[in-house]
């Protein structure tokens, strides 16, 4: 069946489209891209008045399946990603088992294939166990679907396995994603080590250990010649130097949270347990020199860390709570605040939600180019709405935005041609 | 003048006539602890319940001896004795006391924000905080002040040391914020590995030593130093500590000659202050422990006790 979408304002950065055009898909892919497109056979999507967008890929989620389905499965992730306007996710190797092995990449595809929703790529892990010694069997694993690897929540500590992982991933042209924080510095902190921590008695993570990481993940990256990411940057100097990088050529992407382009350490007062995060909320400082990175292409991509726990883990002391939050259903509205608020422009906002990851990730999408695949999202860009938590599609509903009036609704999240997500 | 403050969870959210009115109020509670009948029936018919996660000798005992002497009927709860090694959360057993209709829960918590998180979980009772984590120590502050004023006279424009473990002290917290709202200037002194620079923002001055943080000292309170502390990245080791941040009579003698010595409890003799300045003419030790009953009866008579109109 034909999809052909009207009037729709495209907005794709991967060719520089900011006009009034109409889309066909067919097939399961863009057929094509132009004004007045008459096509009576096919089914006719009104989009007057609203953005038509490569559909969003969010490279880094946590679907907990398998092993914490209490959380979120990956059918529920697949619909909470599409309600959020994405089309894809890369999902995070540290379930229970751990996608160290076959039999779990392939799980995990299985799911997403009856899920019916977003596309969902595996990421596999660095290190068997994700304990930081024994490297995966990559070759199969990027073979069977694994787009990438990562120990995401542990930092590959050693510096011989980073340096081993980095060589052994090279041919096989994936990257390797890095959750840069130097635990035995980090310690036993719970949020960002500054005056608020000490006000509320709260052992501090100090910057020095993200940076401290990024640091010998980037030198490492430059004497491997091997593709490094950088998960969540949150610092300073976390984007200084993966600036540097860039400019002396090394293979380094990375991506920022939407919390961490929104929040300081100053949400978690009041020892609110939706703000405790890895890596931390940081300082206004830090924000603000993430936003600008962002806007400067320093950073690649927008991803949500999308980390769904179940309440009985988040309402406890802040000591006892466990880190992250639920973020495909917020992504989008946080994003468009940061343009509303003139941070970034439309287009580099889209570009950072969908072209960018996609070139991290070296993953179809990101384009609506002809022949590219039918993965577009279409959303109004006006229409502003209230974040409930009772109406996410996640099954978790942990999150520190709650109540927050956001900009921009999705009217449509459509994969390979298929609606997957409606809201009229 | 009326109290306003529903829970006690910190000297933070307390104004310096909160706390004027609390010191006042304790005043008058130390009078009924000198009588031969040490009881007086103003909260008769109350419930207070001490639950406590964390070991405590002196301040639950004293917040039982205060409530007792108000009449109100104290039931102790101790972690190890109770539901929490049945693996109940800290909301459910909250929850579970809540059904039994106390008046006032005391609590002790090891993770900071604890009190806070019951108060807003509980809806009937009031919460006093009887120490959470690093976080605040109200009551304890609250006696320091009244130790200061009683023997100073005043707290307004006094220089206050504070010497120790700083990073991970709810005492600290508590006295910086209590001690600045009623005009006294702090300064803090530690080993570098627990003297967070943020205190600074917080209202106190850093000292680099001992010596600099001793000079011309109105009061110098000592922390206690926890042992488990040395030998870790911490602390190389208590001889060391004891050295430069313990207090004896020579570096007393950088004070004021008048300076009172305080330290919250318990002592450890030859580390962090020696016998001779502990049992010394200077040490206002024991009287801290004498004013900390009254302290807890005015806090407990402040939240606990019916407003005058509900009595009719």
């Amino acid at each position: 069946m034909a999809l052909l979408i009207k009037n729709a304002h495209v907005m794709d950065p991967s060719q520089q489209l900011d006009e009034r055009l109409d889309i066909l898909l067919e097939n399961g892919v863009v057929a094509r891209l132009a004004r007045d497109i008459a096509a009576p056979e096919a089914e006719q999507v009104d989009a007057s008045g609203l953005i038509a967008a490569p559909g969003l890929i969010d490279l880094h989620v946590h679907l907990r399946d398998p092993g914490h389905e209490y959380k979120e499965t990956i059918a529920s992730g697949a619909r909470a990603a599409a309600a959020g306007g994405f089309t894809a996710v890369a999902c995070m190797a540290n379930t229970h088992p751990v996608n160290d092995t076959l039999a779990v990449t392939e799980y995990i595809l299985q799911c997403a294939r009856a899920a019916n929703a977003a596309r969902v790529y595996p990421i596999g892990a660095i290190t068997r166990g994700l304990e930081g010694m024994v490297l995966t069997e990559m070759g199969e694993l990027s073979a069977a679907g694994c787009v990438g690897f990562s120990d995401d929540g542990r930092w590959v500590a050693n510096g011989d396995v980073m340096r081993r992982a980095l060589e052994y991933a090279r041919p096989f042209g994936v990257p390797l994603l890095s959750h840069a924080e130097d635990r035995s510095i980090t310690a036993d902190g719970v949020m960002n080590d500054g005056v608020v921590a000490t006000e509320l008695g709260l052992e501090g993570i100090p910057w020095v250990a993200e940076d401290a990481a990024v640091a010998r993940d980037i030198m490492l990256a430059a004497f491997t010649g091997a593709r490094l990411h950088i998960c969540h940057v949150s610092t300073v100097g976390a984007v200084d130097m993966v600036r540097r990088a860039k400019q002396a050529g090394v293979r380094v992407t990375c991506e920022v949270t939407p919390h961490h382009f929104t929040l300081t350490e100053e949400a978690v007062r009041g020892y609110n347990t939706n703000a405790r995060m890895s890596p931390p909320l940081r300082t206004k400082e830090d924000v603000a020199a993430v936003r600008n990175a962002l806007a400067e292409g320093v950073i690649d991509a927008i991803a949500t860390d999308h980390a769904p726990h179940h309440i009985d883990d988040k309402d406890v002391d802040f000591n006892s709570a466990v880190n992250g939050i639920v973020g495909l259903e917020t992504a989008l509205g946080l994003t468009l605040k940061l343009v509303e608020e003139g941070f970034l422009s439309l287009g580099q906002a889209i570009e950072r939600l969908s072209c960018g990851p996609a070139r991290v990730l070296n993953i179809p999408g990101g384009t609506l180019r002809e022949g590219a695949a039918a993965d577009v999202v279409l959303f109004d860009p006006e229409r502003r709405w209230t974040v409930d938590p009772e109406r996410f599609y996640s099954q978790s509903r942990n999150t520190p935005f709650a109540g927050w009036t956001l900009p921009g609704v999705v009217r449509r999240t459509i994969v390979a041609g298929r609606t997957v997500f409606r809201q009229d | 003048m009326l109290f306003k403050h529903r829970h006690i969870l910190g000297t933070r959210q307390l104004s310096a006539d909160d706390i004027t009115l609390i010191l006042d109020t304790a005043e008058r509670f130390r009078e009924i602890n000198l009588r031969e009948i040490k009881k007086v029936p103003v909260l008769r018919g109350k419930t207070v319940i001490n639950l406590f996660y964390e070991a405590s000798t002196r301040t639950r005992t004293s917040f039982e001896i205060a409530e007792k002497r108000l009449s109100a009927d104290a039931i102790n709860i101790t972690a190890s004795a109770s539901s929490v090694v049945k693996g109940e959360t800290l909301a459910d057993t909250a929850r579970n006391l809540e059904a039994m209709r106390p008046d006032v829960i005391v609590v002790r918590h090891a993770a900071s924000g604890a009190a806070e998180y019951l108060s807003r979980k509980l809806s009937s009772c009031a919460i006093i905080n009887a120490g959470d984590g690093a976080h605040e120590h109200p009551s304890q502050a609250l006696l320091d002040a009244l130790t200061i004023r009683r023997h100073k006279g005043r707290v307004a424009g006094l220089e206050v040391a504070i010497i120790g473990d700083i990073a991970h002290s709810r005492v600290v917290r508590s006295n910086l914020y209590a001690l600045t709202a009623l005009g006294a200037r702090v300064r803090l002194c530690g080993p570098g590995t627990m003297m967070p620079s943020a205190m600074e923002q917080l209202g106190a001055r850093l000292c680099c030593s001992m010596e600099e943080a001793l000079e011309g000292a109105d009061v110098v309170m000592m922390l206690r130093i926890q042992r488990e502390r040395q030998g870790r990245t911490l602390l190389p080791s208590l001889r060391e500590y004891s050295r430069f941040y313990g207090l004896d009579n020579k570096k007393l003698r950088l004070a004021k000659a008048d300076a009172l010595v305080m330290h919250p409890g318990p002592m450890n003799r030859g580390v962090e202050i020696s016998s001779e300045v502990g049992d010394g003419a200077q040490s206002v030790i024991l009287d801290q422990v004498e004013n900390g009953v009254a302290v807890r009866m005015a806090l407990l008579y402040l939240v606990g006790a019916p407003a005058p109109n509900e009595e009719g």
